[in-house]
């Protein structure tokens, strides 16, 4: 197998004097230095910076980034994270001038392209949700959930109720319980049964008057949907709980069914994962929330508003709000890309992304559950949860090691040990935008590494420079520079 | 310490009874299903621990999970060398790798707990899942 070279480091390419910048002469008066800057504050040494030619950089940065793994390169079957393709043509639209060159200070009167479509997505995301009142404000899906739940924090303070609780089943993202904890809820764990649903056993046991919200992930991180979800809430809504709706799973039901319709009060949206908002990097995000009528006037402030006339402004006078949770109006790039990818798709076509989500789903589960078996029966929706366990009974083969040996077939490993109700969990999801000859190729690889002796594994990848970073020692003893 | 001996939590702590102290700690399971270990927080001597209650994280390259008390009890002891170096547990959690000793009450109950056969049969039966 070919195997990648790492490029050495800028530092060990430098040669004294090499240099990239031609300066022009300058053209402003020429000062003394102890005059600008004091000299106690002088550097006697300039910094150790590599010399190098232009050139040489410019090689070096495209070599490395060639060594990188990105939907534009390979298949990238990243369970939770939905990994789809994003249009290129949401980046041309963004950098459009009228959007690209906007400032936040300049006069609403001169913002009113940007903020009707602000407005606009306000008005498509609470369509979707089945909701009433939309935040595009939160600058990811984990500060959309913490807004939501300060809202509904402040919801029950306004009423003089004193709820302590959030109910999270065990298999939800970690961001949960976090956002409960930091709105100042106790978060209660709700068990998952046989089937990888709600015990809804557990959640009446654990439903009481101290319940403010239960937090629900539908289709759920095993990538199935709970039919108990009207159910249970109903049972919430009986004792004046609010039911949560952790939107990472949109994908899967885009369309098909609004959140406000199985009883959802207040959710989250990830626009990266179900709008074609740029993945990954830290950033920048969005992470827009959908409530109901009577949760609205506690949503952060300002949100884009429509005077009589059709002017579009910020309306900051919300004395019920929680206030700011980002400057400005939120991170309005992801926000514009997600309103390209809606406005290009249509009602129709978001069904479609939906339906094909869960087809592909299917269809790659049926290739491949024979040998990686997924321990909850039926059909799943966009995505779903294999176990390597037989494996690591049998072979000592772990979900780690089949994770690192798809690299060297040139595919993006699933995610792994997530949820934590599988053990030796392989999530995969698909997405719509993979070709069925994708989806068997990918399924002949897994079928293949089934059959591989375990020493290659253990010490897969093979193709990569770096093949087992020590994760430990990275994360205990990160070294962040060059050390000379 | 024989692991066949010891008393086992749901959450995959043991403990040993030695009149009035009990020592804690996690199983061979727990630290195999934890994969590879970075850092331990335990809590300080004189702490109060409440049974059922968390008393302690651990982080692995995997996640950062709670560990709960199987008993409660004054903590009396805390295994510095581990919470210098974990992997100490990784390597032996039923002697070097234990956590912390408590001093119980006289009226210390474990009989809510699993004995060895029965902590098997459930990890088992966990790992089909």
């Amino acid at each position: 197998m070919y195997k990648l070279v790492q490029p050495p480091l800028l530092f060990e390419s430098s040669r004294a004097g090499r240099g990239t910048a031609v300066l022009p002469p300058c053209d402003v008066p020429d000062r003394p230095l102890d005059e600008l800057i004091p000299a106690d504050q002088q550097r006697l040494t300039p910094p150790p910076l590599p010399e190098l030619g232009e050139l040489d950089v410019v090689r070096h940065y495209t070599n490395l980034s060639t060594l990188n793994m990105s939907i534009d390169s390979n298949f990238y079957p990243l369970g939770s994270c939905t990994m789809k393709y994003n249009p290129k043509r949401n980046e041309r639209l963004a950098a459009l001038p009228g959007l690209l060159a906007q400032h936040p200070y300049q006069d609403e009167s001169t913002l009113q392209g940007l903020l009707a479509i602000l407005y606009d997505l306000q008005e498509i995301l609470a369509e979707i949700a089945g909701l009433d009142a939309v935040s595009l404000q939160p600058a990811a899906g984990a500060q959309g959930e913490l807004t939501a739940l300060l809202v509904a924090a402040r919801y029950f303070r306004e009423k003089g109720d004193s709820r302590s609780q959030v109910l999270i089943p065990d298999s939800a993202h970690g961001t949960n319980p976090a956002s409960a904890h930091l709105s100042g809820f106790d978060a209660v764990t709700i068990k998952s049964d046989g089937r990888g649903l709600v015990d809804l056993e557990d959640f009446k046991a654990k439903l009481s008057d101290q319940t403010a919200v239960f937090m629900m992930t539908n289709p759920n991180t095993a990538g199935l949907f709970d039919p108990q979800v009207r159910e249970i809430a109903d049972l919430l809504h009986a004792r004046g709980g609010l039911l949560y709706l952790d939107g990472a799973n949109m994908n899967a039901i885009l369309g098909v069914v609004r959140p406000g319709d199985m009883g959802v009060d207040l959710m989250h949206y990830n626009p990266h994962k179900t709008f074609s908002g740029p993945h990954g990097g830290g950033g920048p995000g969005a992470g827009p929330i959908a409530v109901r009528d009577r949760l609205a006037p506690f949503l952060p402030a300002p949100i884009v508003a429509r005077k009589a006339g059709g002017e579009y402004y910020l309306d900051h006078d919300r004395p019920h709000s929680i206030g700011r949770v980002r400057s400005f109006f939120g991170n309005t790039g992801v926000l514009f890309r997600a309103y390209c990818y809606i406005r290009s798709q249509g009602p129709q076509g978001l069904k479609r992304i939906a339906q094909h989500a869960v087809l592909n789903a299917n269809y790659l589960k049926a290739l491949v559950d024979d040998v990686y078996p997924v321990p909850y029966d039926g059909p799943c929706m966009h995505e779903f949860v294999a176990s390597a366990r037989t494996f690591a009974k049998d072979k000592g083969v772990r979900a780690m090691d089949i994770a690192k040996r798809l690299i060297d077939y040139n595919v993006h490993a699933p995610t792994i040990y997530f949820p934590l109700i599988v053990s030796e969990a392989l999530m995969i999801e698909p997405t719509e935008t993979e070709s069925r000859e994708t989806l068997e190729s990918f399924a002949e690889i897994l079928l293949a590494i089934a059959a591989e002796d375990p020493e290659t594994l253990h010490r897969a990848p093979h193709t990569t420079p770096i093949s087992r970073p020590d994760e430990v020692k990275a994360a205990k003893q990160p070294v962040l520079s060059w050390q000379g | 310490m024989d692991p066949k001996t010891l008393k086992y939590s749901p959450t995959h702590e043991w403990v040993s009874l030695a009149g009035d102290v009990a020592t804690i700690g996690i199983s061979r399971f727990a630290v195999d299903q934890l994969t590879d270990l970075i850092v331990i927080d335990l809590p300080k001597v004189g702490a109060s621990l409440v049974a059922g209650k968390p008393f302690g994280e651990i982080e692995s390259v995997k996640a950062v999970s709670d560990l709960y008390a199987p008993v409660g009890g004054e903590v009396v002891e805390v295994n510095s060398a581990v919470a210098a170096d974990v992997q100490l547990l990784a390597a032996d959690p039923y002697e070097n790798g234990w956590l912390v000793k408590l001093k119980v009450a006289p009226s210390v109950d474990l009989s809510g707990l699993f004995d060895y056969d029965a902590y098997v049969k459930k990890t088992a039966e966990e790992h089909d899942h």
